[in-house]
């Protein structure tokens, strides 16, 4: 199995603590993520090291007899020990409050600090569960909710161990995992992990049921939003996304791993720290053994090593283990560090020896761009909230976050559609294709296409000559109206001349480039064009005589000449009520010029009232 | 700058109304028989057949005669067309040596059919549309193998050439576009590449809606000539199953296939006889330079009519049309649908279902675009206009007015029949406007046109 195969694997930098042994107890504090390294009750020194904290805290205690737990409060202040099972010690003097009590037969509990819930098992068999949410100081009781067992118990004993339940939040929601080693149904007897939805407000609901198809031991993590399932037996693991499509009973959603199993992938223990012997060679380091604990949601322990490990989810070799591209965009689309991985698909499906086919990247574009819209939608709401006057600092107004899975026009140009039209060997059909199905998608969306990819579609049609296609295109707004699109129209008259046409119904289109049209027509010796242009709409009281006349003298049309003379001297006599030129619109070289063809008498004379 | 030039005399002398008409129409090449004796081998083509040999050669020898004759004052440009008192006769030669003469009855003296030009040019457009050059069949297979085609050909063609239905939309030579939003349009254009992805050997592609254009993959002067033969020829012989009626009946009856309305223009009828004949014509593209033969396959589905060309050297089996049929035919047909509902909308949006105000025709030469609101429906016999033809005819005199200047112009005038009609030129385009206002003046009229213009084309550089 090469690298590339892997899509699970430990983090390369873990928290490494002194391995446990008789006289090195190991804690782990879920809330803090902390590992509490206890040598000799604390007398020889405990050592507690976070994930992200590089500097332990060292202390020592005095050796009271064997700690069954510790661990700091939130940020570090407190420290509580305990000891025997009834009583804690806070080693600093402080006092508690009792700020509310129940009254409960507990078999066991469970504490989530993301979710900031404690879930009680309660009854006989222990699979009633009894969540409390606590929040700013109050605790509040949330409905309880029995958790179905897979057959029914033949004796009357606690039946729900706490091994086989987890709590974890997947996709901002906070889930109970139940493992159910036995399907309910009894032509399926692989085991299973059963989703309880748990709202904060309203009942547990039963959601969604993840196929494991085998049976053994098992451990669960969640990583990205992703539920993964560890199985001993094997040494492998699978995942599963609950936002994949699955099948729907009518109550609850059936899913399967999203890839085959695969173990995570191998490990070698680094040689840290000034190492005696620097020769000595990385060891591998054993995988799903039975001495690893794992705490929610993503950290795997082993206590006879001393590593503490987040697991991680690679993307890079799920492209290749997921052949279904549409799948793969939506499961891509809702992990964490996407972009790259999004990009690197989007490039490879349009290479020439991966090539996928239209439909497939119709449905890959429509994704993103689905996306893409939802952000574009929500800022735009974000904006008109702000607009409309709400304060920024409103709880209820907040700039939506932009997640990587936000693949802009930008991004695809720059990553992906630029470097795939400049392929040598690529057939321009395919190119137009891929670049009109990107723009279809766009649309669809009804995201407003840049300009510069309107330009890709332009470069490439000119590259290969189809000039029609582009007058198609054009003819059916396709390429949206722009500035620089005309420029761009204009710039390829010499080489297809009706592109000066559609440059022109761009320009009257935009209907703020008038002043651009006067200077395509006049640059053409079109001056009278230009002129009936401009006092079509209403310009002409404002325009330099003596650029239009200046065109009228190039074009060496005499008869010409004394139409726009005289169009300015009718001017000039309604504007001033003289026919004369002022000597600021620097106009003598043309009076002296209309004199020596026309004669002085051929000049307008003032009319007086 | 409207220059007026009032008083064109329409319904003028109306003695006796003959409708223009073909008389004869010859190809010959002076080369293929030199020496006296031999004159009858000159001869590639004449219509009608059954004239007498001598008549033949004799009428051949003429036409030689005036051309040399006229080549004396201009070397370089040939007479293009003889009018005489009784009829008018065109020359065109397409190929070198290769001529091609049309003689035309004329309706009544003073009146001429000024279509007849482009007609002939038409005409040689089709052929080589449909046969290639000249040329190109010598090389085939000598002088007999050219003579067989250009039977084959004109024995057709003459039966679809209405001279009397000729008008200024004839001159034009068009093509309708079908008027679309740019989303469904985007949508067709994905159903095209889709297609020619899943259909490899297809080259090239067009699409129309009602007969009138969306797309096309071919370059323009060779999709003018398909459009011509699809609009006039090919579409009306298969408009009656259509009209009899809701479209082709549902194949419900093959198993396993998705309910769609698509089926074969040219090629195969019945895709389940298994003997069925998977012949389609022949059409040749790009003649100027590459000179590639191809296979035209047309299959339609309720309005929506595709154009699939392949490579003429790949000879289309039943198996690829069934293929074909199966992967176009329900895709094509949704997409109809889609197309009639969205031009609805548009439609209803742009409020144009009311009957428009004015009557005009409205060409562009740079993309062949023409609309007119003028014709209601022009088929190859009856071309069913809302307008008197002498309306008609001074529209075409108008037209020829312009082909003579480049710049741009303006022509207003006023008909007999309390008619004004309205020429503009606007760079490549033209727009011909014909209004019925009795007691209006020309600045009535001018205004008028100028509120067409600003309703009808504000969207487009036309100046006013």
């Amino acid at each position: 199995m090469g690298e590339e195969d892997y899509y699970l694997e430990l983090c390369d930098r873990p928290v490494h603590f002194e391995k446990a042994n008789p006289v090195n107890c190991v804690f782990f504090d879920e809330a803090n993520k902390q590992v509490f390294a206890v040598r000799s009750g604390g007398a020889t020194g405990v050592v507690v090291k976070g994930p992200d904290d590089r500097n332990p805290i060292s202390f020592r205690m005095e050796d009271k007899g064997e700690v069954k737990c510790i661990k700091f409060s939130l940020e570090n202040k407190i420290l509580a020990v305990q000891r025997t099972s009834k009583t804690v010690v806070l080693p600093e003097k402080r006092s508690l409050k009792l700020l509310k009590s129940q009254n409960i037969n507990v078999n066991w509990y469970m504490y989530c600090p993301e979710g900031a819930v404690i879930l009680l098992s309660t009854t006989v068999l222990g699979n009633v569960l009894q969540p409390f949410y606590f929040r700013a100081g109050t605790m509040s009781k949330l409905p309880k909710f029995e958790i179905e067992l897979p057959a029914v118990p033949k004796s009357v004993k606690l039946n729900l161990s706490e091994r086989d339940i987890a709590m974890a939040t997947i996709y901002g929601q906070l889930y109970v995992l139940f493992l159910r080693h036995h399907s309910r149904t009894s032509n399926s007897t692989g085991a299973e992990v059963v989703l309880y939805h748990l709202p904060r407000e309203g009942a547990c609901k039963k959601m969604h049921i993840l196929k494991l198809n085998r049976t053994g031991k098992f451990a669960l993590n969640v990583v990205d939003n992703l539920v993964v399932v560890h199985h001993q037996d094997t040494e492998t693991s699978v995942i599963f996304d609950i936002k994949l499509r699955g099948e729907f009973d009518g109550t609850v959603t059936f899913h399967h791993p999203v890839l085959p199993a695969r173990s995570i992938q191998p490990y070698q223990i680094p040689m840290a720290g000034p190492a005696p012997v620097t020769s000595q060679s990385p060891v591998p380091c054993k995988l799903y053994s039975s001495s690893w604990i794992v705490f929610q949601p993503d950290i795997i322990i082993s206590a006879s090593q001393g590593y503490l490990w987040n697991l991680q989810v690679k993307l890079q070799p799920i492209v290749n283990l997921l052949p279904d591209k549409g799948r793969l965009m939506d499961f891509l689309l809702q992990r964490k560090e996407c972009k790259m991985v999004i990009l690197s698909v989007c490039s490879q499906m349009l290479s020439e020896s991966d090539r996928a086919t239209l439909p497939v990247i119709a449905t890959v574009f429509d994704k993103l761009n689905h996306e893409y819209k939802k952000y574009l939608d929500a800022e735009q709401s974000y904006t008109t909230a702000l607009e409309a006057g709400q304060s920024r600092s409103s709880p209820l107004l907040k700039r939506p976050a932009r997640t990587q899975a936000v693949i802009d026009q930008s991004d695809m140009y720059t990553h992906v559609l630029s470097v795939f039209t400049e392929k040598k060997d690529m057939s321009h059909k395919f190119v137009i294709a891929v670049l009109m199905e990107y723009i279809r998608s766009l649309n669809q969306f009804q995201i407003t296409v840049q300009h510069y990819l309107h330009e890709l579609v332009i470069k490439t049609l000119v590259q290969h000559n189809l000039f029609y296609m582009l007058h198609q295109f054009l003819q059916y707004h396709v390429l949206s109206d722009s500035k620089p699109l005309a420029c761009l129209l204009l710039s390829l008259e010499s080489f297809y001349p009706p592109a000066h046409q559609l440059s022109l119904d761009m320009l009257k289109r935009l209907s703020t480039a008038n002043d651009e049209i006067v200077e395509v027509l006049l640059s053409k010796h079109q001056v009278l064009a230009a002129l009936r242009f401009i006092r079509g709409i209403g310009g002409h009281d404002n325009i330099s005589a003596r650029k239009f006349l200046d065109a009228a003298k190039q074009t060496e049309d005499n008869m010409l000449f004394y139409t726009i003379f005289r169009f300015f001297e009718q001017r000039n006599q309604r504007l001033r009520g003289n026919p004369n030129f002022t000597p600021g619109e620097h106009c003598e070289e043309h009076v002296a010029f209309f004199k020596q063809v026309f004669g002085d008498q051929a000049l307008m004379r003032p009319t007086t009232f | 700058m409207a220059a007026a030039a009032a008083g064109a005399g329409a319904g003028a002398a109306q003695e006796k109304q003959f409708p223009p008409a073909l008389l004869s129409f010859f190809i010959y090449n002076p080369r293929f028989g030199p020496r006296e004796g031999e004159e009858e081998n000159k001869i590639l083509f004449y219509h009608p057949n059954e004239v007498e040999k001598n008549e033949k050669i004799r009428n051949v020898g003429l036409c030689e005669a005036i051309v040399q004759f006229t080549r004396t004052f201009s070397p370089s440009k040939p007479a293009k067309s003889l009018h005489t008192q009784k009829n008018r006769q065109f020359f065109n030669e397409p190929e070198e040596n290769f001529w091609m003469v049309m003689v035309v009855r004329n309706p009544i003296i003073e009146k001429q059919s000024k279509d007849g030009k482009p007609i002939v040019e038409y005409q040689e457009e089709e052929l080589l549309l449909f046969n290639g050059t000249f040329l190109r069949a010598m090389e085939d297979g000598g002088v007999k193998l050219l003579k067989e085609r250009l039977e084959k050909f004109f024995h057709r063609y003459l039966q679809t050439l209405h001279l009397q239905s000729c008008d200024l939309l004839d001159i034009f030579g068009g093509i309708s576009f079908f008027p679309l939003d740019k989303m469904t349009y985007l949508k067709i254009q994905s159903f095209i590449n889709r297609m020619e992805e899943s259909l490899s050997i297809v080259k090239y592609t067009a699409f129309l809606y009602n007969d009138q254009l969306i797309w096309s993959g071919l370059e323009q002067d060779d999709m003018r000539i398909l459009y011509k033969y699809l609009t006039t020829s090919l579409f009306p012989r298969h408009i009656e199953p259509e009209l009899a009626g809701r479209d082709s009946p549902i194949r419900a009856e093959m198993p396993g296939n998705l309910q769609h309305y698509g089926r074969f223009l040219t090629g195969p009828l019945n895709l389940n006889d298994p003997e069925a004949k998977c012949r389609f014509p022949k059409i040749f593209v790009n003649t100027d330079d590459t000179y590639e033969a191809l296979h035209l396959i047309v299959y339609k589905a309720m309005s929506a009519a595709v154009c699939f060309m392949i490579d003429a050297s790949v000879q289309p089996t039943l198996d690829f049309c069934r293929r074909l049929d199966s992967i176009v035919g329900p895709q094509l047909t949704v997409l109809a649908s889609d197309i009639c509902e969205q031009f609805n909308i548009n439609k209803r949006m742009s409020g144009s279902e009311k009957e428009p105000q004015f009557k005009f025709i409205y060409f562009n030469h740079m993309n062949l675009a023409e609309k007119s609101t003028i014709h209601m429906r022009k088929t190859p016999s009856v071309s069913l206009t809302s307008v008197h033809p002498d309306l008609m005819k001074i529209l075409g005199d108008i037209n020829s007015d312009f082909t003579r200047v480049d710049e741009d112009e303006e022509v207003i005038v006023k008909a007999m029949s309390d008619y004004w009609v309205v020429g503009k030129k606007s760079d490549q385009r033209e727009l011909y406007v014909i209004l019925n206002q009795k007691n209006a003046n020309l600045i009535e009229v001018n205004e008028e046109v100028k509120k067409l213009c600003a309703t009808q084309f504000n969207n487009i550089f036309f100046l006013d």
